[in-house]
């Protein structure tokens, strides 16, 4: 082996260019045809939820009794409600809040993975058995009804400090943050303990690198594949406890049209109205198979020990 | 084996004692005042209130109270329901079979779906079987219950018009007729729950038995002359299903999620059900109790998944 790196080491650089890990990642991930299809739809979808308001002007909340569960038409693509409401208007509204849901949820949960989990994975010894212990104790949780009995609980205290919209929304991403963080804090924590005796780490400190600069530094940046690709899965799994919530009835107020919560509405008038369900109900399941299938597709592109 | 279980028995104390904490923790920062009644009515004076939070030792320090709480819930006493005046433990207990039988039939329907598919697709890798099943298996556990739940009522009660989609206890019909009406009316909310797991499931057991299939007691065994369908049952699925039933474990909780929205949807009346119309009429025994409830059988499902562990893996409980 020690005769052969020295050439191929002058060698290679002189035949193909550079390629770095992101390159080399995408490389992989393009692989994956089904990733690749779903992170074209879910740009679709994000894209059609940011920009759609902008070209589809019928208010989310125009009462018209004239046409009162309709089926898709011209004036409404995807029909209207009990109410005569437009229901394209109400399902990307509720896109937009069910992505910010999710995408919030994730960094909470994800920020709190990385701070337990580096944590434990630098300090070791009795820290490590504790936060361990607390990790496992959370991944048995119920949390379905401690989700619902937080809400409960905090729900009308929090609407009376920052409006009813905020507060639900500030609890719900706080909660589902918090109980989501488990997978990621063990990921850190694995990753740390390997980590940090590799050579790189030992030259960082024998050059007199602080703690805090070895591990922002040197060791997190490498321990974050494997995040990165629990993080997206954690975006699928915050929509989808958000939409639990509200179509429990217990998500957002009643006026503000989330995905889950349309489904609650429309369960009732599943026999003269079966496209009020089939639209949010669709876009639910697109956006999460999408971000399944995408994270699927980073796990392959990052994941080292996978080399092809 | 016997010393093992007691070990995993005293392991799961901590574990009750640490939710019953994160309980109470819950419930002691909540806002709100069981007496703001009292407050509001004049005819009560101040101190009066003041009188009786003190003897209900509500103005004691914070672990004092915890340990009368839990004093309290370990002898039963889980008070009375705001709502109907029946004891707590009772309302859980008329409705806890049903919950248990839901769950545990979508379980075994996944087990039936998860174990055959994810061998068979293992086996055989990167095959056209193999890239269906795990593109299906993808969706499966893409659809939430909730939407699953409403494509089922579509179709087959309000489309075919086959199944039932309310669940009824008060079916007049006797003997077969009786299993027959039941049958009917149990398989979608079983379906609902068990798709979903089985979906979750064959991907686990797939790449379980991936990693076993490689291994080198899988060549001797196949050197050894022994059939295919015999070293795949004897040598590769027994060890396959140690990581399984971790991951299984750990899914627990996320099952009874998906209990109580498919008890919620097709208003099968079990705990999960009884939990959301607690939490929309503010019965707050009932809702301590059920969530409770939940934790316990979490724990619960985590030992049988210990046991599990001992039974495919002699060497565990020798450890």
């Amino acid at each position: 082996m020690a005769g052969s790196i020295p050439a191929s080491a002058t060698a290679s650089p002189a035949r193909r260019p550079h390629i770095g890990p992101w390159q080399e990642a995408w490389r992989r991930f393009r692989k994956h045809k089904l990733a690749v299809a779903s992170a074209v739809v879910l740009m679709l979808l994000i894209l059609s939820v940011l920009l759609g308001p902008l070209f589809w002007k019928v208010p989310i909340d125009d009462i018209d009794f004239g046409a009162m569960l309709q089926g898709p038409s011209v004036d409404h693509p995807l029909g209207t409600d009990d109410l005569g409401q437009d229901l394209l208007a109400r399902v990307l509204y509720g896109g937009r809040i069910s992505l910010a849901v999710g995408f919030t949820a994730m960094m909470v949960a994800v920020g709190l993975g990385i701070l337990v989990g580096s944590t434990a994975g630098m300090a070791g010894g009795k820290v490590d058995a504790a936060l361990m212990w607390l990790t496992d104790l959370f991944l048995s949780l119920p949390q379905l009804p401690l989700l619902l009995l937080i809400i409960y609980l905090f729900r009308e205290t929090l609407k009376g400090i920052v409006g009813p919209e905020m507060g639900v929304f500030i609890l719900i991403v706080s909660v589902i943050g918090a109980f989501n963080w488990m997978p990621v804090a063990r990921l850190v924590r694995a990753q740390f303990f390997s980590l940090r005796e590799k050579e790189f780490v030992e030259a960082a400190r024998a050059l007199g690198a602080s703690r805090m600069r070895l591990v922002i530094r040197h060791i997190l940046p490498n321990a974050l594949g494997p995040v990165i690709v629990a993080a997206t899965i954690d975006i699928a799994a915050a929509i989808i406890a958000e939409s639990t919530l509200s179509f429990l009835g217990l998500g957002f107020p009643p006026d503000v049209p989330t995905w889950g919560r349309l489904l609650f509405d429309a369960k009732d008038n599943l026999d003269f109205a079966p496209h009020w369900a089939l639209a949010p109900g669709l876009a639910i399941f697109l956006t999460v198979v999408s971000i399944n299938f995408v994270g699927d597709g980073l796990r392959d592109a990052l994941d080292p020990r996978r080399v092809q | 084996m016997l010393q093992y279980l007691t070990r995993r028995l005293l392991i799961a104390i901590p574990s009750l004692l640490g939710i019953s904490i994160i309980l109470f923790t819950v419930l002691a920062l909540a806002p709100g005042d069981p007496f703001e009644e009292l407050a509001t009515n004049p005819a009560i004076p101040p101190d009066v209130r003041a009188h009786l939070r003190a003897s209900l030792g509500m103005d004691d320090p914070v672990h004092i109270r915890y340990i009368a709480w839990l004093t309290s819930m370990l002898h039963g006493e889980w008070g009375y329901s705001f709502v109907s005046r029946i004891p707590v433990d009772q309302l859980i207990l008329q409705r806890l079979p049903t919950t248990i039988a839901v769950i545990g039939s979508s379980q075994i329907l996944a087990l039936c779906i998860a174990l055959p598919v994810g061998v068979y697709a293992a086996t055989r890798p990167y095959s056209i079987f193999d890239q269906i099943a795990n593109t299906l298996a993808f969706v499966g556990f893409s659809l939430p219950t909730f939407f699953t739940g409403l494509l089922l009522i579509l179709l087959f009660s309000i489309h075919l018009g086959w199944l039932p989609f309310v669940f009824r206890t008060d079916i007049e019909a006797t003997g077969f007729q009786w299993w027959w009406e039941m049958f009917k009316q149990s398989i979608m909310p079983i379906m609902v729950l068990g798709l979903f797991q089985g979906a979750a499931w064959t991907r686990y057991v797939r790449s379980a038995v991936l990693d076993v299939i490689r291994l080198d007691h899988v060549t001797t065994a196949r050197s050894k002359g022994l059939s295919e369908p015999r070293i795949t049952i004897r040598h590769v699925v027994r060890n396959a299903m140690i990581p399984v039933v971790t991951l299984v474990a750990l899914q627990m909780p996320s099952v009874f999620g998906g209990a109580i929205v498919t008890e919620q949807i097709f208003r099968v009346p079990g705990i999960g059900s009884l939990l959301i119309t607690a939490i929309l009429s503010n019965d707050t025994p009932v809702i301590m109790g059920v969530t409770f409830v939940f934790a316990c059988l979490v724990i619960f499902f985590n030992l049988v998944a210990d046991l599990l562990y001992g039974w495919l893996d002699p060497r565990i409980s020798y450890r």
